[in-house]
């Protein structure tokens, strides 16, 4: 696998025992507050101030609590529906942008590229405050399109497909212009299916952050049936009066959705999230 | 939509179509996919770019009318002594966040790439936080950070037989204790760039340098770190950009009920909590919209500056 | 001529508001911020309203308490939100001032008839000669003990401390450490930001001789001997005598719960919650008077208050769902579903209410009590909790505390008191 790894795999070496046990220690040590967090949600309210890991009588009494009222259901939805509404947004208007960044000749294609490219400077906690205005300007305060509206299309996701669309050969389009194809057809039927493993990462990563986003659902929803599922548990967090095992199983089942898609897919997960980070 | 509306544009005109030379169709095209994200761009990025620099500029508290008083929310902002509090705070989140985070994230993914054994599994491990929602982890967290009987962290302590900490309930040690869990999240996503970094690199530099017999210490130094730089300066800004928009794990860890959100005294407080508190809980949007410009520039400052540093050198 | 234009329009309204019931029901709306039992007993009082009043309907809406001024902030100037509203008393001047909230029209609540029938508190409701919100219930701080810690420690689990004095040394027998000196259970709680801000400030500092805020609560007045003395007693039930200890089980009410502290200084409100206990039985007492038997309490409470948005057919509508929430019969359901007490003298001063053994200690308290006046309720109470952390975190003298909260505190009255 590895360029070191070969020559050396066969012999025995003590520092690389070690380095492994280390290695495989400090991944377990990252993942025990989810296992803490688990194996919690599974106690009942009186064994959780002894401190054995495992639950003495498991119990999914804490989890028809918590569902009982149907809310988290509602806020995986709402999370769930926002994030692929946004993705597929994402997906659809950056690879255009990005395609005709890429491929088109024409004045003021560089000047469309930098602007695009320099929203990247701005952070978005400073667009909060005009978006906040302008959500309430056009009634759109406390609604799914608030929620998504601004992250409709992104810069990095603009830039990324760019990059990947410059490596598909002209000759193609070409070929596909003189079959008579319009350049809509050519860009959907031709230049994106080259280009499926940056569709692949960006949808990753665009699912990903707008399945995690906190502060912008935070400020602009009010009513509890369109909160996302960060902000809902937050709520519940606040609610639940300090009843931990309630609110480790808030935050299992807030997190349960994204770990149970990443042991189906992870290799996919961690090429798209590289490919992501390194190119865009 | 602007695909459909070009087409009815192009049966309406078709005659005008079919006179134009194939450059021009291509500009008209190349507009037309343009046309809606430009107006995006234009409505959603850059217009509330400019409004928030001018919001800075007045006194508002959203139900008068904006009244403009030029520079004096940056003058309030200087004679804050909460400020600069944030401000020094959000530096070190940046200042102890990024090394730490990259440090360690270069260590593992430096051995994690010559093992063989279960590689794919213990990536996963360590990429695993990664996908959690800091909402959520932050509850867990602070529950570790509870005094006996209930916290995790204090009961290791007292079975150690070594003194309690206060953590969360100190003004010293709460912001690397809100730290720690934005670092554990982070550190996934920079080993597998980390990884994908080392893999990039020939395999023929190492054998050369092997078969002159130099030592894996000076391997390192001399060819994988200099190699690894396009990685680390990508990893640098980000991870950079990160901790100083840090938000979600300061607010789950420190407001409740009885809220004390950035506390105690303010000692965690980032830039992004005050904002979100001087807008949206004191509603003073002039003032916030400083702090926010300000934001800005610190991001814009430490950006520039890191990839000159890390380009020249 | 007046008097006919005034008989005109009377009819007008009058012949408006005939038609407009009977064309169609009026909706209104009604927020309050989320807390179970609040939101269960204002269900039924709706139900019961809208069986008297069939032409009108109520809409319930309901917000986590962390956002729930937030939210009203954001929908009144969007002119959405609630027609009757819920607010903290110590909010009034900050909705007044935003104009979230009119006046009470006289017509359905005269001001005499506020004064004689409500507990004296209900004036800090009164701005200018008009009474802006009235409440349904009030509230007042009591001490809860859990009496099988009581009983392990030697004591009898049906006399609670009678003096602080007592409470410290009871305090002292019932807290439990393991080896290392690590609390395991709490003599009594230290929740600053949960009530004992108010106890301290209105009971503790009283006791001691000293006094709050001045009489027309525009000066701070705690920065004291007095406050001194009566911030040194209570940090010192952590410094000292290590009875309690800030942060413990993350907050008091959560440690008393879960049978992890022996006594615990809370609201009537939080009855209900207890009232879920089932590992022990617990009681409550008056709070403990000063070693010289002085009494002060500090009491609490939400009102309801109809916001600028109605007009109309709506505003009448309004009225009455204000006057059906605060009538007697309203008050008793209250009482026994989230555990406040009655704002009306007549409705809370029953034989069965004064000798009850959960509600009589709180409402005894009601003859004794203060309600602070706070003008940003909200800010205040960070300016209490920053006294309380650099007193027990940073270890900073108690006079320098008072002295830094005063003036931090000050700024806050002028800045609203100039307007």
């Amino acid at each position: 696998m590895s360029a070191l790894a070969s020559p050396m795999a066969l012999r025995f070496e003590p520092g690389r025992v070690i380095a492994w046990l280390l290695l495989f220690g400090g991944g377990l040590l990252m993942v025990t507050p989810l296992a803490f967090m688990f194996a919690t949600s599974l106690k009942d309210s009186s064994e959780i101030y002894d401190l054995a890991f495992f639950p003495a009588h498991p119990t999914l009494e804490n989890y028809v609590t918590v569902l009982s009222d149907g809310r988290f259901l509602r806020w995986f939805l709402n999370s769930f529906g926002i994030a692929t509404v946004v993705t597929l947004s994402n997906v659809f208007f950056d690879s255009l942008v990005g395609y005709t960044l890429a491929k088109f000749q024409f004045r003021g294609r560089y000047l469309v590229f930098i602007a695009i490219l320099s929203t990247l400077m701005i952070p978005t906690e400073m667009l909060v405050i005009p978006w906040y205005v302008m959500a309430k300007n056009f009634g759109w305060l406390d609604s799914y399109w608030g929620i998504m509206f601004p992250g409709m299309m992104t810069a990095f996701g603009t830039f990324l497909m760019k990059q990947f669309f410059e490596t598909v050969p002209n000759d193609f389009l070409e070929a596909a212009r003189i079959d008579g194809l319009n350049e809509f057809a050519i860009f959907w039927r031709i230049a994106l299916p080259l280009v499926t493993p940056a569709l692949s990462a960006l949808a990753i990563f665009t699912f990903l952050s707008n399945w995690t986003a906190f502060i912008w659902p935070l400020i602009v929803t009010t009513s509890k049936e369109l909160y996302t599922l960060p902000v809902g548990l937050t709520s519940f967090a606040v609610e639940s009066q300090v009843q931990w095992e309630l609110i480790m199983t808030g935050a299992a089942l807030a997190t349960l959705p994204t770990l149970t898609v990443f042991l189906l897919l992870q290799r996919y997960i961690v090429r798209g999230v590289v490919l992501a980070g390194l190119k865009g | 939509m602007n695909v459909s509306s070009s087409r009815v544009d192009a049966r309406s005109g078709a005659r005008l179509w079919s006179g134009l030379g194939m450059r021009q169709k291509q500009v008209l095209w190349a507009w037309s996919f343009l046309a809606v994200p430009v107006l995006f761009y234009a409505v959603v990025r850059f217009y509330p770019t400019l409004e928030a620099f001018w919001i800075a500029t007045t006194n508002w508290n959203l139900l008068t009318k904006p009244s403009f008083i030029g520079m004096a929310n940056f003058k309030r902002l200087m004679a804050d002594p909460v400020f600069w509090q944030v401000f020094r705070n959000t530096a070190l989140y940046l200042l102890l966040g990024t090394p730490i985070s990259l440090l360690l994230a270069f260590i593992i993914a430096y051995h994690l790439d010559r093992v063989r054994f279960l590689h794919g599994f213990i990536r996963a491990l360590y990429f695993l936080p990664f996908l959690t929602t800091a909402a959520a982890m932050a509850w867990v967290w602070r529950w570790f950070y509870q005094p006996v009987p209930i916290g995790l962290f204090n009961n290791i302590l007292a079975w150690l037989g070594i003194a309690q900490q206060p953590f969360l309930r100190s003004t010293t040690q709460s912001l690397p204790a809100v730290l720690a869990p934005a670092i554990w999240a982070g550190l996934g996503f920079q080993v597998v760039i980390f990884m994908a970094g080392l893999r990039a690199i020939p395999t023929t530099y190492y054998e050369a340098a092997r078969i002159d017999g130099v030592s894996n210490w000076t391997i390192l130094r001399r060819i994988t770190l200099p190699l690894l730089k396009p990685t680390i300066v990508f990893l640098v800004v980000f991870s950079s950009i990160g901790f100083l928009r840090i938000f979600d794990q300061v607010y789950n860890m420190t407001s409740q009920t009885s809220s004390d959100p950035g506390g105690p005294l303010n000692a965690t407080k980032p830039l992004v909590l005050m904002i979100y508190q001087t807008a949206f809980s004191s509603f003073d949007m002039g003032y916030a919209a400083a702090q926010t410009v300000v934001l800005f520039l610190v991001l814009l400052a430490v950006s520039l500056l890191q990839l000159r540093l890390l380009r020249d050198r | 001529m007046r008097g006919f234009r005034g008989m005109l329009l009377g009819l007008m309204v009058s012949v408006g508001a005939i038609a407009g019931a009977k064309a169609q029901t009026v909706e209104i709306e009604y927020w309050q911020y989320v807390f179970d039992a609040r939101v269960k007993a204002m269900n039924e009082l709706i139900k019961r309203f809208e069986a008297a009043n069939p032409t009108i309907k109520v809409k319930q809406t309901t917000f986590p308490y962390a956002d729930y001024q937030t939210k009203i902030a954001a929908a009144m100037p969007a002119g959405q939100g609630p027609d009757v509203v819920q607010l903290f008393y110590g909010w009034l001047d900050n909705f007044v001032g935003a104009k979230f909230i009119q006046p009470l029209p006289r017509d359905a609540f005269p001001p005499a008839m506020i004064e004689k029938d409500f507990y004296p508190i209900v004036s800090a409701m009164k701005r200018d000669g008009e009474y802006y919100a009235l409440p349904t219930a009030v509230r007042s701080l009591a001490l809860f003990y859990n009496k099988k810690l009581f009983q392990e420690a030697g004591l009898d689990p049906n006399t609670p401390p009678k003096t602080v004095e007592e409470l410290l040394d009871m305090a002292k027998k019932t807290t439990k450490r393991d080896g290392a000196g690590n609390m395991l259970s709490a003599g009594i709680t230290l929740d600053f930001p949960g009530q004992d801000y108010h106890w301290w400030r209105e009971t503790l500092l009283r006791q001691n001789g000293g006094q709050p805020y001045s009489d027309d609560n525009k000066t701070v007045t705690y920065n004291s001997e007095a406050g001194a003395k009566s911030l040194n007693w209570y940090a010192d039930l952590q410094r000292t005598h290590k009875v309690g200890q800030v942060g413990f089980m993350d907050e008091g009410q959560a440690a008393f719960r879960a049978g992890r502290a022996a006594m615990t200084i809370d609201g009537s409100f939080r009855l209900g919650a207890f009232g879920g206990i089932k590992a022990f039985e617990w009681g409550v007492a008056e709070l403990p008077a000063s070693a010289d038997g002085k009494k002060a309490n500090f009491a609490s409470y939400w009102v309801n208050a109809i916001t600028t948005k109605p007009t109309g057919e709506k505003l009448e509508a309004a009225k009455k769902f204000l006057a059906f929430v605060t009538t007697p019969e309203a008050m008793q359901l209250w009482l026994e579903t989230v555990g406040e007490l009655p704002a009306r003298k007549e409705a809370a001063e029953t034989e069965k209410n004064l000798n009850h053994p959960v509600y009589g200690p709180f409402l005894k308290a009601l003859g004794y009590s203060h309600a602070t006046v706070f003008v940003d309720e909200m800010a205040q109470r960070q300016v209490s909790l920053d006294m309380i952390n650099r007193v027990l975190l940073q270890n900073q003298d108690a006079k320098a505390a008072l002295a830094d909260a005063a003036k931090a505190e000050q700024a806050i009255l002028d800045r609203f008191y100039k307007k």
